[in-house]
């Protein structure tokens, strides 16, 4: 269904990603800029507050990786300008440096001598003049292979590994063909399948790589665990709903990079790729956390296959849910873009499911709304690598 | 109509794909790789996503799904009967 020459309507931005959505955002760089940010959003009306804990004391890579993923989200293609605010100038400029070199309008404030007040109002008055400057944008027809698309299931259960995820899959490995920009992570779900990935990794030098991310994983998990982990990895949710064992989730978490993508290198949390294919992230297997790190990484539309109905969207990063769970596409109907259960009963093979998926990813990425964004799910939630200072 | 799936013949579960699978009851299990359809017989309720278990086994045996190794069997399992956290656990934590 997709070829080379298919097109989608995209922003274009000025360093000339293209992005699916138009978002003008107010974003904290620390806890105690929440307040501002959201009074700022609520004077403006359409720009979009990203309010997230954290964001003091932190230090070493723990703080970097803060900055690459605040940095991150304000470059994402999907965002048309961005206003800062922190509780000093310091940090916050810092921020506003790093997003300034995508060429976006940006501008940044600090709270102190101030106060909350004078902040909001001198934030107010460029949130609109952004918000203005963005609603005469237009989108314009770029090729596919200018889409980054990322993956990441949540609240899976059997039927993710046997019809969600392969529909992923089926749709990596059309949108690889293309030359598409592509990511997978969650590294300790693919713990009793490593070695399946590292069959796919494209040179040695990746798969060495991509072995060092998940031994270390393998590590924190084997320092801190108190039980074999079931509850937490699989999840109570992955069991009730008939998952078993970690080995049984990751062959399933596996089967959305298809049968033919190869791994073409991997990247560290927040990372932004530097070339097409398919790339793995180190990240966390929680979904806001992975989902808000793939927006970092400047990636514009998100396939989410769920068994159980995971819920969550992100502000930035429109989520597609796809679902192959009967009793999920009925009970929370309102959460699911894509309805895979025909694959299950045999009365669509994986070809139509993928193609099914491609079509909805377009129409996403073209404007529509996926079922997150209706209904207001705008997880941003940060990854946190130890205890501030 | 298919109540269940696996992945390749070499697979000792299959997974329930529709609701109210009662025990002592007659199914059909579908082979997703050959696209060939089974015979299957459950010797107690299966809920929707659970899975059942294809062939005998004993304790220490390997379960595969997805033609690979997906754990192992901490107590005895017939087949029919119902697979999970009680009779299976992961070798790996």
């Amino acid at each position: 269904m997709i070829s080379k020459n298919t097109t989608f309507w995209g922003y274009r931005r000025e360093n000339g990603r293209v992005g699916v959505r138009n978002h003008v955002i107010i974003l904290p760089v620390d806890d105690l800029s929440n307040a501002a940010a959201e009074a700022v959003a609520h004077n403006i009306k359409g720009v979009m507050a990203i309010p997230h804990p954290y964001g003091r004391l932190q230090f070493g890579a723990d703080l970097d990786l803060h900055f690459r993923t605040l940095i991150g989200a304000g470059c994402n293609p999907n965002v048309a300008a961005v206003v800062v605010i922190g509780i000093e100038d310091g940090w916050t400029q810092k921020v506003v440096e790093g997003i300034a070199k995508s060429g976006k309008p940006v501008v940044g404030y600090g709270i102190e001598q101030h106060g909350d007040h004078d902040t909001i109002m001198r934030a107010s008055k460029a949130a609109r003049e952004f918000l203005q400057a963005a609603s005469e944008k237009h989108r314009e027809q770029c090729p596919i292979h200018e889409l980054w698309v990322s993956t990441k299931c949540g609240e899976s259960d059997t039927t993710s590994g046997c019809g969600a995820n392969p529909t992923v899959g089926n749709a990596f490995d059309k949108l690889y063909d293309v030359g598409s920009t592509l990511v997978f992570g969650e590294t300790t779900e693919i713990t009793g399948g490593e070695q399946v990935i590292v069959q796919r990794c494209r040179t040695p030098k990746v798969a060495e790589d991509f072995m060092a991310m998940f031994n270390r994983y393998q590590d924190v998990v084997n320092r801190h665990k108190t039980s074999d982990l079931s509850d937490s990895q699989p999840t109570k949710g992955n069991i009730l709903g008939g998952l078993t064992t970690i080995e049984e989730k990751a062959m399933g978490n596996i089967q959305k990079i298809g049968k033919k993508c190869m791994v073409d290198g991997v990247i560290d949390k927040a990372e932004v790729p530097t070339g097409p294919g398919l790339w793995f992230m180190d990240s966390s297997s929680a979904a806001a956390e992975m989902v808000t790190l793939c927006a970092a990484s400047g990636f514009v539309v998100h396939l989410f296959p769920t068994g159980q109905g995971n819920v969550i969207g992100n502000p930035i990063l429109p989520v597609i849910k796809i679902c192959a769970n009967p009793r999920t596409v009925r009970t929370m109907s309102e959460h699911i873009d894509v309805d895979s259960c025909a694959l299950l009963q045999r009365d669509m093979v994986l070809d139509q499911a993928g193609d099914k998926l491609l079509d909805m990813m377009l129409r996403t990425a073209n404007g529509r709304l996926t079922a997150a964004e209706a209904l207001g799910h705008r997880e941003f939630v940060m990854t946190r690598l130890y205890e501030s200072a | 109509m298919i109540h269940f799936v696996l992945h390749e013949a070499k697979d000792t579960v299959a997974v329930a794909v529709v609701e109210g699978i009662k025990a002592g009851t007659d199914l059909t299990a579908w082979i997703m790789d050959d696209d060939k359809q089974i015979p299957v017989k459950a010797l107690q309720d299966i809920p929707i996503g659970h899975k059942l278990a294809l062939k005998d086994m004993a304790v220490g045996d390997t379960v595969f799904k997805y033609g690979t190794d997906i754990g192992r069997v901490v107590a005895p399992i017939k087949a029919g009967e119902h697979a999970h956290v009680h009779n299976i656990k992961t070798k790996r934590w």
